[in-house]
């Protein structure tokens, strides 16, 4: 086990604060397992984001927490990856898992104690399954210029018997690409000169007319665009935080709410989703649904504008006519206010995002959630954490840290020990054998056995997809949108698919892709789901004539548990034991934030959960020279300062203009506490 | 616990803050107490810029230390050379900027950019342009900002079409800002001025001797581009047709096109031996070089305004030398010269005539129906049917009223009288806040349409009984009428401009609620004045007839100046010419 040392290098007590960097990694703190003190208020095992805002409120009000997890990244099922992370994270998934040595604690017990085993598999294959890698960049840097005997995808269409083997094929290609990543960039620096020269005949003369489809219709189109190669994803893939999940955060959310009540925003940078989108009749088209996009639109007639917002306005309040359409279908209540069918279309799918069938008191409930939010941060309703939403949990978990939470990450509960009489949890044994006695155990659904959870049935699951693409869907005046599109099934039984489009500003990709998040309720495998939507959108190997539709440049295909799955009672656990489910299909936070708050006030019903942080220079420290303490606490501030200056300065220099606009304009909206002042967070060390 | 984190109480957190704000204001104090000093001995050196800007930078609404400012910064162009003066200058923009980042809307720091931005020896136009676009985006109705975007496009000459692109810009994101359509409806007459018309060949003036004159269209958009406004302000109050801005917008497109400044009646009364003289906008024609040719001979009169009220009249009178006209037998050519505006109108008085006029009529001048200035009635047609889309829609929406009437009074006044009435019904009803103005625009509406009706068929009678007027106006266009009828209506008062009917010999004012009779003055023809059931209720409110010399007939019946005492005597003291007294 390795943890990582911290600069403090003195006490565990402290987490370093600056150590959370850009790229979402904790630096721990230094901690030998011995120092681990024996007695914790509550243990929690696993640091999705349910479990780090539980984490966040024990710390906060008090509680000593450990928070640990035996990946060894923070986040879970709710992570980022960077693109190489990411391609770990596949292969992990690819291995066959170890079979778990079960050890014997039993030395460890006392009188009237025994033990609970926990599920400590590496692959968390009962959570993620049908894990499908397709790359149509070319291997090669100069891709264009020359022509390949073969097309340039690595992997055919997947037939499900074959899909292990192929799976395996991917995964093989993948590393050969990164061993031979060092000699092809060596490659690429001398062949540069010779690639542009090359690159110019070819769109003065366009000789290469029989060359495979793809890449002819390529420099047809977009002659100057240079393809993205394999190698280049690899060498920026940096610059990619590629989430497991894909969720919005509703700027009227439980999330938002949450972030802004306990000043846990200030650890994040939002961005707005700046359109919604929806495909019908075969075309991606923008959905007006605040009042500037109802006034811009050209779809629309003027008309059917007003019908649109007179709706949007009465729809906001209860009437006797909604009533009487209880329990029957919105479709039927919508279509009696006579909208017309495009209006219809878009209350239905990308307003109140309800399939046909929804009952009335639903859709109007979603439909004014929707609108609800508009307008607070910008002109959808929906927010977008910079660097992907794996900060979500770190934020939290950082809060956390902050209120002396201990954090371990590559280390696990194995087992807990149980007060036979009581049904309680009195202690757990850690994966190195240490025996911790806590008062409550909060655990991620994953480690516990299927035998001891109570699972709804069937067992729902979601598909998802992740493509990196070189095109925006609907490209306008501006390329750095960040689109919400909705897609309605596609043909009957299909499922309805949400889609989530971000652009390279969101900090989620490099700079000439985007990154499409494909996420939708599980009828097949995620391919079977998810590839029919992406081939109409996208142009691949497998699509005709869609050669003005973006490319796909690389796509995963995997399917996830959804979390929603999880029963809130029945399960056969001491009682003071409390499971957080995995990410559910919802496109807001609502499930887990709901989740930690009932855990929390089951544990301590009379606090207040995340009160609001305070100030820095509220905060007095215990073991500081309260004399000396003043001007140290200053002057290592500044130095954080400089050090994050110098940061920003790298990382994201032409963003920043952009998010210190957006700040103000949140201050204005009366929510100055989702600005990220980074300097307030500063805690000292000594 | 070690390690834990502790918070301050309240009470250590307040003592803390109370001695956080001591100080401050202390040092705050003595900085300002140094700068005043410094200023007495005009003392303008760096130090003096450092105190300013410390003091400015946490209140930037100091007005003296501005203007101190400014005196330091003027003193160090007389030291300095150019490109220190541009440094001293550039560094003064940006502390500026901070200071507009503590208070957008301070009026010091956004004047003192501007005479910042005035004196720097290498402007940057763009980065003002792009400050003030940030401003803008913060608060779209800072006007401040507003006012030095103005100055800024004006010094760096931004072309127009860039401008209006940027009310695009800011109307697609707010819509009910009306400071871009605004800004959009001074852009438009510049980028697309409409072409000047040819003079209409098919209204042929009735008096051949005046030239054609086409309006005037200083303001005016060409109609292509007014298609394309139309639309965009269609979608705006589509949206949302409670907001006002997008409507206040379609009002100055459809508005109306200014009047050409002409004399449009030249009245002349022989018995009277004076001449009265109409002008399309009031004037003040003691200044405006007014000149009187009586067959060829310059006279030398001296010009009045209907009622000694009026500085500024559309109406002004004048009596000729005793004699010059009264010979019944004698033809006389009469000529009034606009000499500021270059313009006349010629009179002539024939043999064995009493009175004689020229002039243009409410018709003849299209002078309701312009009150929109597009004159393709087909748009106008298809831009009605829109609003009637609208307010199918939303029967509610007092603005879709508003203009629905509007345009049916362009198209077509007299038939859509019906209709036009209906709406102000339901106008008033929806918002009774403005009941009284819209009776008012009501009156006005029937007025115009009673004059209408009254040259169509071509008599000096004005008869508008029982249409609940509530005010008079245009009543410079009843300069010739003999008879008027407003009985039965809400009339409260007869104006001074009343005194325009220069021709009057009968009114009728029978069931309203009149109170003052101010207008009803030097009316030298008036003979008879019917007044039953009004509201007169002294008999200094009956003074103004007095100087009308011919009044023989006169009706208070239902005054409660009736049961004044003595009435009777009184009356026939103040009023000796009536003869006929009804009480």
């Amino acid at each position: 086990m390795d943890l990582d040392v911290g600069p403090s290098g003195c006490c565990y007590s402290h987490i370093s604060c600056y150590s959370l960097s850009r790229d979402s990694v904790f630096l721990l703190t230094n901690m030998a397992a011995e120092d681990l003190p024996s007695e914790f208020d509550v243990v929690i095992l696993g640091t999705g984001l349910a479990e780090s805002v539980v984490a966040a409120a024990f710390s906060r009000v008090g509680q000593r927490v450990l928070h640990v997890d035996r990946r060894s990244y923070y986040a879970a099922n709710w992570a980022s990856f960077t693109f190489n992370g990411l391609l770990t994270w596949i292969q992990q998934h690819h291995e066959e898992s170890q079979p778990e040595e079960a050890q014997d604690w039993s030395s460890l017990l006392e009188e009237g104690e025994e033990l609970i085993y926990l599920s400590n598999s590496k692959s968390e294959s009962d959570s993620i399954s049908n894990v499908q890698v397709f790359s149509f960049t070319s291997e090669e840097e100069e891709e264009e210029e020359a022509p390949s005997p073969d097309p340039p995808s690595i992997a055919e269409e997947q037939t499900g018997g074959a899909e292990e083997d192929a799976v395996k094929e991917n995964s093989e290609t993948e590393s050969a690409d990164s061993k031979e990543d060092d000699t092809k960039e060596k490659s690429e620096a001398t062949a540069d000169g010779d690639d542009e020269e090359q690159a110019s005949q070819t769109e003065g003369e366009e000789p290469e007319a029989d060359q495979p489809t793809t890449s002819a219709a390529q420099s047809q189109s977009e002659p100057i665009k240079k393809k993205i190669s394999y190698p280049q994803l690899l060498k920026e893939g940096r610059r990619f935080n590629i989430d497991l999940v894909s969720k919005l955060m509703y700027s009227r959310g439980s999330l938002v709410d949450l972030l802004i009540k306990s000043n846990v925003s200030r650890y994040a940078e939002f961005k707005n989703v700046t359109r919604i989108l929806t495909y019908r009749h075969g075309k991606v088209q923008q959905v007006p649904c605040s009042r500037a996009d109802v006034f811009a639109s050209r779809q629309l007639s003027v008309v059917e504008k007003r019908k649109l917002m007179r709706f949007l306005t009465s729809c906001m309040e209860e009437t006797e006519e909604q009533q009487a359409y209880n329990g029957r279908p919105y479709l039927e209540f919508l279509c009696d206010q006579q909208l017309g069918d495009n209006l219809q279309d878009f209350l239905l799918h990308s307003i109140a995002m309800v399939t046909e069938d929804t009952p009335t008191e639903e859709g109007l409930t979603s439909t004014r959630h929707f609108l609800r939010c508009l307008g607070r941060y910008g002109n959808t309703p929906f927010l977008f954490p910079v660097y992907g939403l794996g900060e979500i949990p770190q934020c939290f978990c950082r809060m956390c840290a902050v209120f002396g939470g201990i954090y371990c990450l590559r280390h696990s509960v194995n087992c807990l020990v149980m007060d036979k009489e009581t049904n309680r949890c009195k202690a757990v044994i850690d994966s190195r054998g240490q025996r911790i006695s806590c008062s409550h155990f909060v655990v991620e659904e994953g480690y516990v056995g299927a035998d001891r959870k109570q699972m709804a049935t069937p067992t729902r699951s979601l598909s998802r997809a992740v493509l990196i693409t070189d095109g925006s869907i609907l490209p306008s005046d501006s390329d750095q949108q960040v689109s919400m599109v909705t897609v309605p099934p596609i043909a009957a039984g299909c499922p309805a698919v949400k889609m989530v489009e971000l652009c390279s500003s969101t900090m989620t990709c490099m700079p000439g892709t985007y990154l499409v998040h494909l996420t939708c309720q599980s009828v097949g495998s995620a391919y079977e789901d998810l590839s029919p939507v992406v081939t109409r959108m996208f142009h691949t190997p497998e699509s005709h004539d869609q050669e003005n539709c973006p490319s796909v440049l690389w796509c995963l295909y995997f399917n996830m548990a959804d979390g929603s799955g999880l029963e809130a009672e029945g399960h056969n656990l001491p009682s003071n034991v409390y499971m957080c489910s995995g990410p559910d299909g919802g496109l807001g936070h609502e499930h887990a934030i709901k989740q930690a708050e009932s855990i929390f006030q089951k544990i301590l019903p009379e606090e207040d959960f995340c009160p609001p942080a305070p100030n820095p220079e509220d905060i007095i420290y215990d073991g500081d020279n309260t004399s000396s303490a003043m001007g140290g606490e200053e002057e290592e501030k500044e130095e954080t300062e400089d050090k994050q200056e110098k940061e920003e300065k790298e990382d994201k220099q032409e963003e920043k203009e952009e998010t210190e606009d957006k700040q103000e304009e949140e201050e204005k909206d009366g929510a100055g506490e989702m600005e990220k002042e980074e300097e307030q967070t500063l805690q000292t060390e000594e | 616990m070690h390690g834990r984190v502790k918070l301050k109480s309240t009470a250590q957190q307040e003592e803390e803050k109370k001695k956080e704000r001591e100080k401050k204001l202390k040092i705050y104090v003595a900085t300002r107490d140094a700068c005043f000093s410094k200023r007495k001995e005009s003392i303008c050196d760096d130090e003096a810029l450092q105190l300013t800007q410390q003091l400015l930078s946490s209140n930037p609404d100091f007005a003296t230390l501005w203007n101190y400012r400014r005196e330091i910064l003027m003193h160090l162009e007389t030291v300095k050379d150019e490109d220190e003066i541009q440094k001293v200058y550039i560094s003064e923009l940006s502390f500026l900027e901070s200071c507009l980042k503590v208070n957008p809307k301070s009026y010091g720091s956004w004047h003192h950019r501007g005479w910042v931005s005035a004196r720097l020896p290498r402007p940057d136009w763009a980065r003002e342009l792009s400050l003030c676009d940030r401003c803008l985006s913060l608060d779209d109705r800072n006007f401040h900002c507003w006012d030095y975007r103005r100055m800024v496009v004006k010094m760096s000459g931004v072309p127009v079409d860039q401008e209006l692109a940027f009310t695009d810009r800011l109307i697609g994101s707010n819509f009910s800002n009306y400071s871009s359509w605004h800004y959009r409806s001074t852009l438009l007459p510049l980028l697309h001025p409409e072409s000047p018309e040819p003079p209409s060949p098919c209204r042929e003036p009735p008096h051949s001797s005046l030239p054609p004159s086409p309006q005037t269209h200083s303001h005016r958009v060409c109609e292509e581009q007014l298609l394309k406004e139309y639309e965009l302000v269609q979608n705006a109050f589509f949206t949302d047709p409670n907001d006002q801005s997008a409507w206040f917008y379609y009002r100055w497109l459809l508005g109306r096109a200014e009047r050409e400044e002409m004399i449009s009646c030249v009245y002349v009364s022989r018995e009277e031996e004076r001449v009265a003289v109409a002008f399309s906008r009031p004037v003040n024609a003691q200044s405006v070089g007014l000149l009187l040719v009586l067959d060829g001979q310059p006279q030398r009169v001296e010009w009045t305004s209907v009622h000694p009220r009026f500085k500024h009249s559309p109406v002004w009178i004048c009596a000729l030398p005793p004699g010059t006209i009264s010979d019944i037998t004698n033809e006389h050519n009469l000529t009034v010269h606009w000499t500021e505006k270059h313009t006349h109108r010629d009179c002539a008085l024939y043999t064995g005539r009493s009175e004689s006029w020229c002039r243009d009529s409410a018709t003849d001048q299209e002078l309701f129906r312009s009150e929109l200035s597009v004159e393709k009635t087909s748009v106008l047609q298809s831009e009605l049917q829109s609003c009637n889309q609208l307010q199918e829609l939303e029967p509610l929406n007092k603005w879709c009223l508003l203009t629905i009437i509007l345009l049916m009074r362009a198209l077509d006044p007299l038939g859509y009288e019906k209709e036009t009435l209906a709406h102000f019904q339901t106008l008033k009803e929806v918002d009774s806040m403005r009941c009284a103005y819209y009776s008012d625009l009501c009156s006005k509406f029937m007025i115009e349409n009673t004059i209408l009706k009254m040259e169509y068929a071509e008599v000096r009678v004005f008869s508008i009984s029982d249409k609940n007027l509530t005010t008079l106006c245009h009543l410079d266009q009843l300069l010739l009428v003999t008879h008027i009828n407003l009985s039965s209506n809400q009339l409260q008062r007869l104006p001074p401009q009343f005194a325009m009917l220069q021709c009057l010999e009968v009114l009728e004012a029978d069931n309203n609620s009149i109170e003052s009779l101010e207008g009803v003055y030097h009316l030298p023809k008036l003979e008879e004045v019917l007044l039953k059931n009004n509201k007169i209720s002294t008999l200094a409110d009956l003074q103004p007839l007095a100087s009308c010399p011919r009044l023989k007939r006169l009706d208070l019946r239902g005054n409660p100046v009736t049961q004044t005492a003595n009435i009777e005597s009184e009356l026939a003291e103040l009023l000796p010419s009536v003869t006929d007294l009804l009480l």
